[in-house]
């Protein structure tokens, strides 16, 4: 196994210093932490974090493994991988691969034996952190903020159909891919949904022309802003058909109907974020992983009404418009990773579309 | 929700003395909780009869009973206080049966008090697993097939329909007692027996066995509202098989995709939902290692040494919380005291592995079944926190205090292959050692997999040691780079372990560890993995380069050293005294810093300290925190003989060792000095020599005459210690030990003249010139018996006020000689006519008596010792000095005994310390104070009655005895040498049995009592269908004075001091 080391070079000038896990090359990008303690491949795969140079707070990575079912996207989209100590044997009834394996097969600079608690604390202090992972300590990361065209590198070129196996309900399903996970689309199937994939940019005719029973916005990366020449097309068909919005899907949701959305401090990123449904005072831990949020002062109460908060910080965690049948969520009621406390937000999607029998069309 | 307006009154139960199974970890909780009620101004009744606990200070709770824990007890206390509530599910398993006991008396509705927190049906559902299996069918989750049998004959008929093994699990006993796994009819039939006998329902479970499956464990909390939060999971490194309380276990898991976490997480959380809980609740799962098939294998609906553990590993106060969620607040409106700022309904994030290894008794019992199975055997336990797994285990093994400072345990290197092989088939206590020492003589992963079933995972990563401590061994110390240097200190290896691998001296490991300007970084523990910035964190050493310890800004910064694991003879009371400490220099205005690695404790708790480090406590561990803190010293008195081990190694590091002369601790300790130092103040002490070899043992003993008290010198619980008759049992005892001690260990050995009389023993706080001795502790059971497992009372009623002046005089001599600045333990024995008094030991720390002498008088013996160290005088704090009057009620402590859980242990009474905690009984005369001690818990103060009386067998009566024997009403049969002895004396038996027919007439339940001296299988068959079980006469004329004065009202605490406070306070004049 080389060895020989590698670095973290941050805009903040802190150089931490590791061992390649990977074969070394240079990539730069936003430094971001995770704190799940499980679900590294979910992680590693998840379009969400194009762009970004992933910590993982947890430090002991790789202990079962990696194979070819746990994907959440076909190609890996993050910048860089940084863990504290790897397993180069793992066992696991499911594993094909060891984590060395795996990030060389998806091509992921990643750094291990670095203080990964240190790196959390540098990042929670300077909130947004750019870096560059490198073989020279004296490299410096070019990069200063979030590429604007991030949605338009992992979203689907074309779109793509998908068949439920079971279940038919006989509803179709079209997805806006801004970057989403694979579990939606499974999640969508597994309720016995025909499901779409559509190009971010794809236009209300062609939506029409698809003929769906409802939308999702799916999660994805970078600053919503970057997307506002699409916000007319998300509100246009938003109004037309019931639609669930998901992380940057939500966010979308927000601004087109003229929310506004900041920048999180450090961002929520991690298995275990308390999440409170407002109209039943029940608290769901949820998986998380944005790094904007919509501002709550922004939203026009006499159109919606903010259905979920954060416990921790109060942000805005879900809104439901007051007439039309839009709901969007800024967790991950997919998971995977992290909890399936919300996975009824999916159920509960599909089982309005039953509820309504005839299509909704304008 | 604002919490339940009605409720203005809590009793809370406490789990009482510590037994294998119930340990400190509810002290813990049981503290924890009282505060959190306080808080939100819940007027607060405990009962609990553990007086070593900080759970019992007066400050915790506003009427404290320390009662014996029985319906009879309990329903009077209740009647009296008229609590509006009850909150079962803090005083482990004995605080859950008695809340049931008492709900199906119809104690609670009689008097409507409200059972707080989960509901008693979820309770039964939890334990009764017949219940609880029809349940868990119900809602779709699998469990193991199995069947409720009463009778050996079911069990076998079921066994019959499935394959063996079979697991044989007791219904409502602690800590599986009574359990086991049988491979066939025959061992069947044996456990199945005993699980009926020791099962208060006499049923048991048979159990199809998953053996070999990974071993889960999820802590779950729901509130009202039915919102769910899991606080931690937890995987043994043992397989299914081995009781989780004696399984490694490391959190969070490390070997289940996030898929299985979530869909045991969904099951978790679905079972509490099911049942209901509002609290804590426990989860043990058995996943397939091959599939994601998995079966729940229990639920425990409460607090239980497992939310101790997940509390410790992640800072989520569960027992906090759960008190909050009881008085009806829900997770969102609870705030995490960690962070300060985010709330109770997260899931702690941690970033580091944490690994408890449970501490066993064997190094005592060595005559103990060391194999580990469904029946717990663990006194205690310690955890280590750290960056990765080997650092982990080096750091857990350190804390376990045998000597060992690696996976290195010597004798095993002398087994052959095939011992190995068989020895780590079935797992023991040393099955962790046998694995280190099979990867280092080659054996693969795969091997051992084979042989143990252990995941993959945990044998790779020893694996991974030990090929590092290899091949630096190989290396040679020129040869080591630096960074081999850190990446040893990374995983946490000592410097004494690496001197050893690389054949150089420990200085020299650490010269140039300086010169490389390496140190330990300290991380801390904050429940969100530094997501957050937190307000109350608690710290753990790495050799990362980050370190987060933030200088305390007091002046004065004072280092407290705990007791580490609860082991026989250094149980929890060790644990209230660091605590105590601690307390008191945060009054002084002292930064207090406590250093302990017991998970289970108060002194672990983040808020006790105002910084706590989970570490060894050896001399290097705690060298590096007091460098990093920059401390003025270290506090060793009060951390057990573990904390005074440590005071001659880290004063050689130039550490300021507070208070006694680290030379005048040497006096105490050496013989030699010690009887010179007798001899110097003319205080008689009994003849005795310390011998260097056998020959040497053999002349000494001729010379001083048989019998002969005997011990290897600095041991603790007088382990080893032993009465010898004749030159005969000398050499007998010489032998076994040469085959278990390391030679290096062996010497030197005390020799005493054995005086047969009665033990008094005292402690005193001393600043050098004045001292103040609360009281003095008298021995029932005369010497012979070690101090810890002797019933005492105090004060002790039967020592003139001449043999008081005495006392109080060698205490006073010795003290001031050796210039003791602190606390101070004297034991004590008189002659056989009671004219002279000989100092036995003495113990220049802090004791178990101390709490005791503390609660009862007031006098809070640690604040004022801790006060004397940071150099205050005794005269000023407001106590009379000298030995104090008297407070006109008796306070009885009783050794309790875990003899049924570790079979093969022979609970006859000797210089070696068996019990595992004690007990207290409180009363306004001995014998009253006697009953409550005897009666400490239900079924455990039997009485004589026709049907089932008293069997005796012994070798000597007294007068007292035979008094006490005319007073029984009920049958009393005697072997025939007995019987004789006994109508010598003036005493007749109702019967006369050969010990063949009385070991029968034991076994079919004929006896209540059995005091026998003579045969441990008549002991043993006692213990096994439930008699009180004796073998002191001392101790049997109590038991039946004490039955006379049964019927004793219940009083609190401040009940019996009332008028008395101010006895031996300085009055104050105008």
């Amino acid at each position: 196994m080389d060895q020989f080391e590698g670095y973290l070079v941050l805009n903040t000038g802190d150089v931490l210093s590791g061992k390649w896990l990977s074969e070394p090359f240079c990539q730069e990008g936003e430094l971001v932490f995770n704190t799940a303690m499980t679900g590294y491949q979910e992680v590693i795969t998840d379009p969400s974090y194009a762009g970004q140079i992933v910590s993982l707070t947890y430090p002991l990575i790789g202990n079962y493994g990696c194979n070819d079912q746990t994907n959440e996207s076909v190609h890996t989209a993050l910048s860089g991988l940084i863990i504290s100590t790897p397993c180069f044997d793992p066992e696991h009834y499911q594993s094909h691969y060891s984590l060395v394996d795996f990030v060389n097969r998806v091509g992921i600079p990643t750094l291990y034996d670095i203080d990964t608690r240190a790196l959390t604390k540098i990042i929670r202090e300077h909130g947004e952190v750019y870096g560059k992972i490198t073989t020279d300590p004296n490299d410096q990361p070019v990069q200063m903020s979030v590429d604007p065209e991030l949605v338009k590198h992992v979203s689907v070129k074309e779109s793509v159909y998908y068949s439920p196996q079971a279940n038919l309900l006989e509803k179709h399903v079209v997805v806006f891919d801004y970057g989403h996970k694979q579990s939606i689309v499974d999640a969508l199937l597994k309720a016995g949904c025909e499901v779409t994939v559509v190009p971010y940019d794809t236009s209300y005719l062609t939506i029409q022309s698809l003929d769906p029973d409802a939308v999702i916005f799916s999660n994805g990366p970078g600053d919503p802003a970057s997307l506002s020449a699409f916000l007319p097309t998300v509100k246009a068909v938003a109004e037309t058909y019931p639609t669930l919005g998901i992380c940057l899907g939500h966010q979308l949701i927000a601004l087109a109907f003229g929310g506004k959305t900041s920048r999180l401090p450090y961002g929520h990123r991690g298995s275990n974020h308390p999440v409170k449904d407002l109209a039943t005072g029940k608290v769901m831990i949820t998986s998380q992983n944005h790094g904007y949020v919509v501002k709550e002062t922004t939203i026009d109460q006499s159109q919606w009404c903010i259905s979920h908060l954060n416990v921790n910080d109060q942000s805005v965690e879900g809104l439901r418009h007051k007439t039309k049948a839009i709901q969007t969520v800024q967790f991950h009621p997919e998971a995977h990773p992290g909890p399936v406390d919300t996975h009824h937000i999916f159920a509960d999607f599909v089982e309005s579309l039953c509820l309504k029998g005839a299509k909704q069309h304008a | 929700m604002p919490k339940l307006t009605e409720i203005k009154k809590v009793l809370v139960i406490g789990s009482g003395p510590i037994v294998i199974g119930q340990a400190a970890e509810f002290d813990y909780a049981g503290t924890q909780a009282c505060l959190a009620l306080k808080e939100e101004g819940i007027e607060v009744i405990l009962v609990n009869n553990n007086p070593a606990t900080i759970m019992t200070d007066e400050n915790i709770a506003d009427q404290i009973y320390l009662e014996p824990l029985t319906v009879e007890s309990v329903s009077k206390i209740i009647a009296k206080e008229k609590p509006d509530g009850l909150l079962p599910t803090l005083g482990g398993q004995t605080g859950l049966n008695l809340a049931m006991a008492l709900t199906d008396a119809g104690v609670l509705a009689q008097h409507q008090v409200t059972l707080l927190g989960t509901p008693l049906e979820t309770i039964q559902k939890g334990e009764d697993r017949e219940i609880f299996k029809s349940m868990m069918k119900e809602i779709n989750e699998p469990i193991a097939e199995s069947q409720s049998v009463e009778s050996v004959a079911e069990a076998c008929e079921f066994a019959n329909q499935i394959e063996y093994p079979l697991i044989v699990r007791p219904a409502y006993t602690l800590g599986g007692a009574g359990g086991g796994i049988a491979t066939n009819q025959a061992e069947l039939t044996r456990i199945v027996k005993n699980g009926l006998h020791q099962s208060p329902i006499h049923q048991v479970l048979i159990e199809q066995s998953v053996k070999g499956w990974k071993e889960i464990e999820y802590e779950v909390m729901r509130d009202g509202n039915d919102t769910c939060v899991i606080i931690c999971n937890m995987e043994n490194f043992d397989p299914v098989g081995v009781h989780t309380g004696d399984s490694i276990v490391v959190a969070p898991t490390q070997t289940l995709t996030d898929q299985q976490h979530q869909m045991l997480r969904s099951s978790s959380v679905k079972v509490i939902r099911e049942l209901g809980v509002i609290g804590g609740c426990n989860i043990q799962f058995a996943l397939d290692p091959t599939s994601d098939d998995y079966i729940i294998i229990e639920v425990n609906p409460r607090v239980s040494r497992s939310s101790a553990l997940a509390s410790k590993a992640t800072g989520y106060p569960i027992a906090r919380i759960a008190a909050k969620l009881a008085l009806g607040y829900h997770l969102d409106e609870v705030l995490n005291p960690i962070t300060g700022d985010t709330y109770a309904s997260f899931e702690p994030a941690i970033d580091y592995i944490a690994l408890k290894i449970p501490r066993w008794p064997f190094d005592k019992f060595y005559q103990a079944d060391r194999s580990l199975g469904t029946q717990m055997k663990a006194t205690g336990e310690v955890m280590a926190l750290a960056r990765n797994f080997p650092a982990a285990l080096n750091k857990a093994v350190r804390s376990l205090e045998l000597g060992l400072d690696s996976l290195v345990c010597p004798g095993i290197e002398k087994l052959t292959n095939q011992q190995l092989e068989e020895g780590i088939v079935s797992p023991t206590d040393q099955r962790l050692f046998l694995l280190a020492e099979m990867l280092r003589r080659g054996y693969n992963i795969s091997q051992l997999k084979a042989f143990t079933g252990i995941t993959k995972y945990f044998l790779e990563e020893l694996k991974r040691m030990i090929d590092f401590e290899v091949s630096l061994s190989k290396k040679g110390w020129e040869h080591v780079a630096a960074s081999e240097l850190k990446q040893a200190k990374q995983y946490s290896i000592p410097n004494s372990r690496l001197a050893s691998l690389l054949a150089i001296e420990e200085q020299t490991v650490l010269d140039i560890i300086n010169q490389l300007d390496l140190s330990a970084s300290y991380k801390m523990v904050d429940t969100c993995a530094a997501e957050f910035s937190a307000d109350t964190p608690y710290f753990y050493s790495s050799w990362q380069e980050y370190d987060e310890v933030e200088a305390l800004d007091k002046k004065h910064r004072v280092v407290v050293l705990g007791s580490g694991p609860i082991r026989i003879g250094q149980g929890v009371e060790f644990d209230y005294c660091s605590v105590h400490a601690a307390f008191s220099l945060k009054d002084q205005g002292v930064a207090a810093i406590v250093i302990n690695n017991n998970p289970e404790t108060v002194s672990t708790d983040y808020s006790t300290a105002d910084h706590l480090y989970f570490e060894p406590l050896t001399v290097e561990d705690v060298r590096q925190v007091v460098n990093k803190e920059q401390a003025d010293g270290v506090l060793i008195q009060y951390g057990g003989q573990t904390a005074i081990n440590l005071a001659e190694g880290l004063s050689q590091h130039g550490i300021n060792v507070i208070g006694t002369d680290l030379s005048m601790i040497e006096k105490t300790e050496d013989r030699e000095q010690f009887y010179q130092l007798l001899n110097d103040l003319s205080i008689p002490h009994i003849p005795g020599a310390t011998v260097m070899s056998v020959a040497d043992a053999k002349a000494v003993a001729a010379e001083i005459g048989y019998p002969v008290l005997m011990r290897p010198s600095y041991v603790i619980g007088g382990q080893g210690m032993v009465v010898l008759k004749n030159e005969r049992e000398l050499d007998d005892y010489l032998s076994t030990l040469i085959e278990q001690t390391p030679s290096s260990r062996l010497f030197p050995l005390l020799i005493d003249q054995f005086i047969i009389g009665d033990e008094v023993e005292i402690d005193a706080v001393c600043d050098g010139e004045d001292i103040i001795i609360p009281g003095i502790f008298e021995h029932v059971e005369r010497a012979g018996v070690h101090s810890g497992d002797s019933v005492a009372i105090f004060p002790a009623p039967n020592l003139t006020s001449e043999h008081k002046a005495t006392i109080e005089d060698y205490t006073r001599k010795i003290s001031q000689y050796l210039n003791i600045r602190g606390i101070i333990n004297i034991q004590f024995v008189m002659s056989e006519d009671r004219q002279t008094i000989y100092v036995l030991e003495v113990n220049p720390r802090a004791s178990r008596t101390v709490p005791i002498a503390s609660k009862i008088t007031g006098v809070e013996m640690i604040d004022l010792a801790t006060k004397v160290q940071m150099g205050k005088k005794l005269r000023d704090q407001g106590w009379m000095l000298g030995l104090h009057k008297e407070v006109p009620f008796y306070a009885v402590k009783m050794p309790i005994f875990s003899s049924t859980k570790l079979p093969g242990v022979d609970p006859i009474l000797s210089p070696e310390m068996k019990s595992t905690g004690e007990a207290i009984g409180i009363g306004n005369t001995v014998e009253a104070a006697l009953a409550k001690a005897f009666g400490w818990k239900e079924e455990h103060f039997l009485p004589i009655s026709e049907e089932k009386g008293l069997f005796l067998s012994i070798a000597s009566v007294s007068e007292e005895l035979i008094k006490a024997l005319k007073t029984i009403t009920g049958k009393v049969v005697a072997t025939k040498d007995t019987a004789q002895l006994l109508l010598a004396n003036g005493y007749q038996v109702d019967h006369v049995l050969t010990e063949q027919d009385a070991q029968m007439a034991i076994e079919n339940e004929q006896f209540n009592v059995v005091c026998d001296q003579q045969s441990p299988m008549i002991r043993a068959q006692g213990l096994m269908v439930g008699a009180v079980v004796l073998s002191r006469i001392e101790t049997l004329t109590a038991y039946l004075n004490a039955w006379q004065h049964k019927e004793v009202e219940p009083n609190t605490l401040k009940g019996y001091q009332n008028g008395v406070n101010d006895l031996n306070k300085v009055k104050v004049e105008v």
